[in-house]
């Protein structure tokens, strides 16, 4: 089903559609508080922006830099190419160590891999321990949102959720109750795990640093009890030195919930003693999309989701129409490169207005990627006949001026003269909800000839 | 100095009286201006669609009916941040560099090139001012909320020279409005939703007259306000800049 669907069945709901709206909006406003703070945001974006393009020119480089430091760090390394290989990888080293029960922290790579479906297939238990990203796994549903999984939800839903699945009291849909019901739920899947995933905000070139960010701690939490950690990332999170990550810690936090820093910034180097410590660098695409001219930049994207707090699109239609790991603006740019067919209706789900391009930290042009992606799908014939058709008449029409005033005069006196139920009926989308422009009985042209004689 | 008036197509068709507004607050200016009149579309509709390699004949008009003037001003943001943004897929020639570069939005060709510091305009009314998206993000003929930065805005400024306007404040100072273009007919629930939303934070705030740059998101609100009859009229800004002055009325 295609987004516009998708987003008509959300928006159905409409009480509903303005609370998610609403619970957006003030994310959006929490963070234009903490970066109207800084008098200095748009050059830290600015920096943002060069650090990475900067970093994307020299990827190779990089990479090779950031496992070097990490093996000398006592880190072992691997490399996959897609998603696939990126599970078994994580698969392997779990049979290696025999662990069937493992505890992952939030990381939208091994969202975007499908590693919980894959590993449980093979017969392992893995527990979300971020309490949006749990949520939604007792849900058995995807993320909606990058850094809020579980944003779609009201407390009441997970107060529902929870009594089912965790036996919280009926009704009950105090925060503070819920969140301690999940706290101690996951307490026992921390204490009980074999093994611990995280995903990577920043890998630093230059120390083979891993650098994560969380709010609960769970990462951390994970990592510090189980004797194996596996840390899996996108190949683009690779930074060159430890001084370019203060521009990025400042700006993700602010960008992501409006905080100046998130609560935990942990910096993870080297094997805890008598542990094992794992780096798997993914590329999933990821190269391909490198090669892309006019749309390389989205691997920027440093995961904050302001672009989907800003979208007036997405706060309406919510991250699941998006159908995709990765909803929202940043998503309708990321999406076509890894499957053309599949997503080639979501550049078109924005009105352009560019609000994600001036909220991004990181600077992503991703409006300006939306219109080319749009040029991208029709000349490789995506769009449907009508559309092309559309195009090509319009422009038969619009380079003749004399076809133009035509056209014009025929569609105004119609529309002056035809039975409304000739005029609104289920073809006219526009007329379904708006009433057509009330057509004058002559065009500007017409007036300006008659008023302004040369 | 000769203006050539771009009148993008749905405002020659539908909104005459923008067409007219602009030119006469141009006259008022003293300006030289002529409305060429063989000039059709800058062809945004079906480049936003994707076919902007399919629009070039579109393109081409454009600029072979406009560069023979010194600048090219149209009441739409919108349309004046396409020719001078993503005409840059026609060869280059110097006609289309004219184009590109001289293509002014009325707004900023009043505060910027005109350097207008007054009006005698009176409008007597508590007015919504309504960001149209490519024209503050496009051609930052204001400062977007999302920018930390000197907060400005050339409509708002340009608004406040009319006597009698009351400015009401919104909730969502730039929100979209959800035309969008033909995505106000490929996403008709968002698009409408948007819309509603809009209205609703100008009515809540008192406003009795909603303005913007461009007639593309006033047709779009006009629709719904005419369909569910809303106490709320839309204006362009040049409507309200080429009001009458007040000595004027009274007599």
């Amino acid at each position: 089903m295609k987004h516009a669907q998708q987003a008509a069945r959300f928006i159905a709901d409409e009480a509903r559609t303005d609370w998610h709206d609403q619970a957006l909006w003030f994310v959006r406003e929490k963070r234009d508080r903490a970066s109207h703070g800084l008098p200095e945001w748009e050059q830290l974006r600015e920096w943002g922006a060069r650090i990475k393009e900067h970093t994307l020119s020299h990827i190779d480089t990089y990479l090779e830099e950031v496992s070097e430091k990490a093996a000398a760090n006592g880190v072992i390394v691997h490399w996959a190419t897609d998603a696939r290989a990126h599970n078994e990888i994580v698969h392997g080293i779990l049979q290696k160590h025999q662990v069937g029960r493992i505890v992952k922290s939030k990381s939208m790579l091994t969202e975007e891999c499908g590693l919980n479906h894959y590993l449980e297939d093979q017969g392992i238990a893995v527990v979300d321990t971020d309490l949006g990203e749990r949520i939604i796994q007792l849900r058995e549903e995807p993320p909606s949102h990058i850094v809020l999984p579980a944003i779609h939800l009201k407390k009441e839903d997970v107060g529902q959720l929870f009594h089912e699945k965790l036996h919280t009291e009926a009704g009950a849909t105090d925060p503070k109750y819920l969140t301690e019901a999940a706290r101690q739920h996951l307490r026992a899947n921390f204490l009980q795990a074999d093994a611990a995933i995280t995903g990577v905000n920043f890998a630093v070139a230059e120390t083979g640093a891993l650098v994560v960010c969380t709010n609960e701690g769970n990462a951390d939490m994970g990592v510090h009890l189980a004797p194996v950690q596996i840390h899996c990332m996108g190949l683009e999170k690779v930074i060159p030195r430890q001084e370019d990550l203060g521009v990025f810690t400042r700006l993700l936090a602010r960008s992501a919930t409006g905080q100046p820093i998130t609560i935990f910034t942990s910096h993870h180097y080297r094997p805890k003693p008598g542990g094992e410590m794992h780096l798997v660098i993914v590329d999933n695409g990821r190269s391909e999309h490198l090669g892309r001219e006019g749309f390389r930049n989205a691997l920027k994207c440093i995961r904050c989701g302001a672009c989907m707090n800003t979208c007036p699109i997405y706060r309406r239609s919510g991250g699941h129409s998006y159908q995709s790991t990765i909803p929202g603006p940043i998503g309708s740019i990321l999406n076509p490169g890894f499957d053309l067919d599949a997503h080639h209706d979501l550049p078109f789900a924005s009105t352009l207005c560019g609000s994600c391009s001036d909220v991004c930290p990181v600077k992503i042009d991703i409006h300006e990627q939306l219109y080319r992606w749009r040029q991208y799908i029709h000349d490789r014939g995506k769009l449907s006949r009508t559309k092309r058709i559309g195009i090509s008449a319009a422009n038969v029409i619009l380079s003749r001026p004399r076809l133009y005033r035509l056209a014009g005069k025929m569609g105004r006196w119609a529309l002056a003269r035809m039975p409304r139920w000739m005029i609104y009926n289920r073809l006219n989308v526009w007329g379904n909800e708006r009433e057509l422009p009330v057509p004058p009985p002559q065009s500007f042209r017409d007036w300006y000839q008659q008023n302004r004689p040369s | 100095m000769t203006v050539g008036l771009f009148i993008p197509c749905y405002i020659d068709q539908f909104y005459p009286q923008v067409g007219r507004a602009t030119l006469e607050l141009l006259e008022k200016l003293d300006v030289k201006v002529e409305y060429p009149a063989e000039q059709t579309c800058c062809g945004q509709p079906m480049a936003n669609t994707g076919g902007e390699m399919a629009s070039l004949a579109t393109y081409r008009h454009f600029v072979d009916t406009f560069s023979r003037y010194d600048y090219i001003v149209a009441p739409s943001g919108s349309c004046t941040h396409h020719v001078r943004h993503h005409y840059d897929v026609l060869p280059d020639s110097q006609a289309l560099t004219h184009v590109r570069r001289q293509t002014y939005d009325l707004v900023e060709f009043l505060v910027d090139i005109l350097k207008v510091e007054s009006l005698p305009a009176y409008f007597p009314h508590r007015v919504g001012l309504h960001q149209s998206c490519h024209g503050l993000r496009g051609l930052r003929l204001g400062h977007g909320s999302e920018r930390v930065g000197e907060d400005f805005s050339k409509l708002a400024y340009l608004l406040g020279l009319v006597e009698g306007v009351e400015r009401v404040s919104l909730n969502r100072v730039d929100e979209c409005c959800g035309f969008g273009g033909t995505f106000a007919i490929t996403e008709p629930a968002v698009s409408v939703k948007m819309g509603k939303d809009r209205l609703r934070d100008h009515l809540s705030n008192g406003a009795e007259v909603l303005t913007a740059g461009d007639t593309s998101c006033l047709m779009h609100l006009e629709g719904l306000i005419r369909r569910q009859g809303l106490p709320l009229r839309v204006m362009h800004l040049a409507e309200i800049l080429n009001q009458p002055a007040k000595t004027t009325v009274a007599s």
